[in-house]
């Protein structure tokens, strides 16, 4: 039945390579993954590029130049699907810090030449410039959903991906709540789960590397934070600004709290 | 002591496949092993599971009266429904049920009968026709009720024929007209004021999206038959189908043990509250 | 029933006789700032000297100022995670050519001693069991590891502060479903345990023990404990009429004020120890030819619980929140003809939120007055 195995293209826009790491430090199951499918492109582990259509691409990295505006389009055509992986890609990374600045104003301190610089003026996730069918948060992703992901698209169903909190993961683990038993704050209630509650896990707070759950209702947890943990409402706000800047309810909810002040 | 998992599907092998639409299959299908019993009741349902892909809630679509072999109808919409209908003759899946209530036709017998359907909701009304068949002579008049989007929508056409050779009236109507369509057009509601039946001894059996079910039960109401001769049949999510997940709850029923079928009495008043 | 007592330097004994049964113990412990259940090689292993206290949304440990073995309330982790998993593999199943195959896990023969179950615990057990194997449908991880299973429950002297099992008439005093119960004796000149043994399990355990019969006294100490630990209940609950009040207030406002706070993170259903939903996990491997199906804990505070072909049902978080206090107070009696709440207060501490179902039922009770 299988005529010819599918094509894998893994592709690198504005991103650190740390999602690209994950799937190479997927070893073992990297082995079976490369007996399984063909990998087409990936310049971080071969130099060898067979030319698409691909059946699935992962993008990592976010655009924040013309050419990779540009660049973004053609891949798209040439792929089947196409899935989005990390922070970077699917909300703009911590790039897009620059979203909430003024860029030319960076430029013209950082560089002796601002004007050799292209850049935009914003940080924007895949999903602002090409339709997305899937997006893996996490910053960086977990080797246990990147290959969840690769085997659902690769037999056609679902990814098992839940979009709750972590919390749920935090709790069947049995971990105990940081935030109830030692008053420290913790976005786990309105974080996306993926990372198996890793920092609370190691008693610390969660710091929202995998984004914003589905229906995150962070003003609540904001004025718990304030209320009741005494957390500073600068604080709050630089919380919610890291590797997901730009995801929308975070973004949202930052610039609420900055226009509403201390 | 042996202990049997009631969340361990059976092989079932696909017999046939017959494409009803575009997007919605019907498929035969026979148990691996010969001590795997097919027996259900009308109105009930079976969870079917795709190797790899999922399990999915399908009512049963077939006769049972068959002994051999168990039927169902699936519109192909997510990952499940259409990796179920790539199956070929000759493929596996995997079955567990029957699960579920019944319509309630013993209580129905020696009344008059209304099958309202609505699209895919013929699915699990048909086995209702069936019975009804075997001993025509326990039921006064029957009529069937269907509604569909689209005529070419309207599912189990080659057997509209023997099912008026059996005394039952079929009435149609389309949502959207096309040029070779003749009948009417319009909502299943409005045919209900045309049916020509006796509503003390009236049951109705309905089927199809639950704004559809409501309002056609309002009708029937307003013609005088009881809100507790109604039957219709709910759906939600399901993931173990025997009242463990917690996920299909209604209120304070589970759809998959104290339904999927229930008497209008006993729902109209949850029917009203949003997102329950 | 016979009334013994052990005295705390022979409590050890009640370890060792339990192991020579061929149970292992699983029980109180103190990890990661708080009381939680895991399994337990001695004595020592257990909170000795330690309690809680606890508010909504806070829980911090507190030192004794005496030695006592079971002077805290429920911690963060209930004894279902023994009986339902958070997460287990159902089977496996291999696809050869065109056959199916499928594999079962095999099931539980581990015997546990639950150690320190207390009263609102036990009615949380007794309600799974209608759940789990009470219906038409058995299920057979509960059912054997149930089986394969001895209750020494604890009485509680002392109240939590989110505690209100009075409210529920579940506690505080253990009354059924354990096999050995213990009420802890504990004065400046003495320390020690008064047993009773509540099955025949239970008296082959006592007849085990180094204890001697316990005088009147002793017993009537049990009885002030208890009634000290029911005049400590940190919350109440009016539940007269509760299942028609909440089904008849479905589109109450209450519930879009809550639905502010709410967060919808389901924290308060996992640590609940009735709550007993899950999902069904089927994946597959790289090749498409191994297949496995997980069941997995999951809350109706999730969009994926409710999804039907076109959306969920309850996109609101009001929905969510609603049909998780409306099953526990109300739908429940209908479903399994008991409350789902036990009046533990674990929801009530562990929301990150501080939301009180006490409190919000109160809202509601009262707008009607």
């Amino acid at each position: 039945m299988k005529s010819r195995k599918p094509k894998l293209a893994v592709w690198k826009f504005a991103s650190c390579d740390g999602c690209q790491l994950t799937i190479l430090d997927c070893e073992d199951e990297f082995l079976k993954l490369a007996s399984e499918i063909e990998i087409a492109y990936f310049p971080e582990a071969t130099k060898k590029v067979v030319k698409g259509p691909y059946d699935l691409s992962l993008v990592e990295g976010s655009i924040t130049t013309p050419h990779d505006a540009k660049r973004i389009q053609e891949v798209r055509n040439a792929s089947k699907y196409l899935v989005t992986i990390g922070a970077c890609a699917t909300s703009g990374g911590i790039q897009a810090l620059r979203n909430f600045q003024n860029v030319a104003q960076f430029a013209s301190i950082v560089y002796a030449r601002p004007d050799y610089i292209q850049t935009l003026e914003k940080s924007t996730p895949i999903s602002a410039n090409v339709k997305v069918d899937f997006e893996l948060q996490g910053c960086p992703i977990s080797k246990h959903q990147i290959l969840e992901v690769i085997s659902a698209f690769l037999n056609h169903r679902k990814p098992q991906i839940p979009a709750h909190s972590v919390c749920m993961e935090c709790k069947a683990k049995g971990v105990v709540c940081v935030m109830v038993a030692k008053g420290i704050p913790c976005l786990g209630p309105i974080t996306h789960a993926g990372c198996g509650a890793l920092c609370p896990a190691y008693n610390r707070g969660c710091y929202g590397c995998y984004g914003p759950k589905e229906t995150p209702n962070i003003p609540s947890l904001m004025r718990w934070w304030e209320g009741e943990l005494g957390v500073k409402r600068q604080d709050s706000v630089r919380v919610l600004r890291t590797f997901n800047s730009a995801a929308k309810p975070f973004e949202e909810a930052s610039t609420q709290m900055e226009k509403e002040g201390a | 002591m042996e202990l049997v998992d009631p969340m361990c599907p059976l092989p079932f092998r696909v017999q046939k496949v017959s494409w009803e639409n575009s997007d919605v299959v019907t498929l035969d299908l026979v148990p691996e092993s010969s001590s795997t019993p097919t027996k259900f009741q009308p109105g009930q349902f079976s969870m079917l599971y795709a190797f790899g892909v999922g399990e999915v809630p399908i009512s049963h679509s077939g006769s049972p009266t068959e002994p051999s072999r168990v039927t169902h109808t699936i519109r192909t919409v997510g990952a499940v429904t259409n990796a179920i209908g790539k199956l070929k003759r000759g493929d596996t899946l995997g079955l567990r049920g029957p699960y579920g209530t019944a319509w309630p036709l013993k209580e129905a017998q020696g009344k008059d009968i209304v099958v309202g359907a609505g699209g895919l909701g013929m699915a699990p009304l048909r086995p209702i026709l069936y019975s009804i068949a075997q001993e025509r002579e326990k039921f006064g008049k029957v009529a069937l009720v269907y509604g569909a989007r689209d005529p070419k929508d309207f599912l189990f056409k080659d057997e509209w024929e023997v099912w008026k050779k059996n005394d039952i009236e079929i009435h149609m109507v389309v949502g959207q007209s096309t040029s070779d369509w003749k009948g009417h057009v319009g909502h299943i509601t409005t045919l209900i004021p045309r049916l020509k039946l006796e509503p003390e001894k009236t049951c109705a059996f309905l089927c199809g999206s639950e704004i559809m079910m409501r309002f056609t039960a309002f009708e029937l109401e307003k013609r005088g038959v009881s809100k507790s001769h109604i039957s219709i049949s709910l759906e939600r999510n399901m993931k173990c189908a025997i009242g463990f997940c917690g996920h299909c709850q209604y209120g304070p029923h589970f759809i998959c043990k104290d339904g999927p079928v229930f008497a209008f009495d006993r729902i109209e008043e949850l029917m009203r509250i949003r997102e329950l | 029933m016979e009334t013994a007592i052990l005295s705390r330097e022979n409590f050890g004994a009640l370890f060792e006789s339990l192991n020579k049964l061929g149970y292992s113990i699983v029980g109180p412990t103190i990890k990661d700032g708080a009381i939680i259940y895991d399994r337990l090689q001695e004595v020592s292993d257990l909170p000795i000297g330690w309690t809680d206290e606890q508010t909504a949304g806070k829980y911090r440990l507190e030192r004794r100022t005496d030695e006592a073995l079971f002077g805290y309330n429920v911690g963060p982790h209930s004894w279902k995670k023994y009986l339902f998993p958070p997460r287990r593999r159902l089977w496996k199943a291999n696809r050869d050519g065109k056959t199916l195959k499928i594999e079962t896990e095999s099931l539980p023969e581990e015997k546990l001693a639950f150690l320190g179950v207390r009263a609102c615990e036990i009615q949380a057990i007794l309600v799974q069991d209608k759940v789990f194997q009470g219906g038409t449908h058995k299920d057979p991880y509960y059912q054997t590891q149930r089986a394969r299973l001895i209750v020494i429950a604890a009485n509680c002297t002392e109240a939590g502060g989110t505690c209100f099992c009075v409210s529920m008439k579940t506690g505080p005093r253990c009354t059924k479903g354990f096999d050995l119960v213990i009420t802890e004796i504990l004065e400046a000149s003495r320390h020690e345990f008064v047993l009773e043994a509540g099955t025949p399990t239970g008296q082959e355990l006592l007849a085990h023990l180094p204890v001697r019969a316990a005088t009147p006294q002793e017993e009537q100490r049990v009885d002030e404990g208890v009634a000290n630990a029911a005049r400590q209940m940190g919350r109440h609950l009016d539940t007269s009429g509760i299942k028609e009040l909440l089904q008849r207030n479905y589109e109450h406002p209450r519930w879009r004020e809550v639905a502010q706070r709410c967060l919808t993170c389901a924290n308060c259903t996992i640590v609940c120890p009735t709550c007993f939903c899950s999902t069904v996990e089927d994946t597959s491997d790289l090749t498409g030819d191994h297949a496995e199906r997980w069941r997995n804990w999951d809350s109706c505070f999730t969009m994926d619980f409710s999804h039907v072909h076109g959306g969920s049902v309850r996109s609101s978080p009001l929905s969510r929140y609603r049909q998780w206090m409306t099953h526990k107070l109300a739908s429940w009696h209908d479903q399994f003809d008991t409350s789902g709440c036990v009046g533990c207060g674990r929801c009530i501490t562990w929301c990150p939120v501080g939301i009180d179902i006490t409190e919000e039922t109160n809202a509601i009770r009262k707008s009607e007055s």
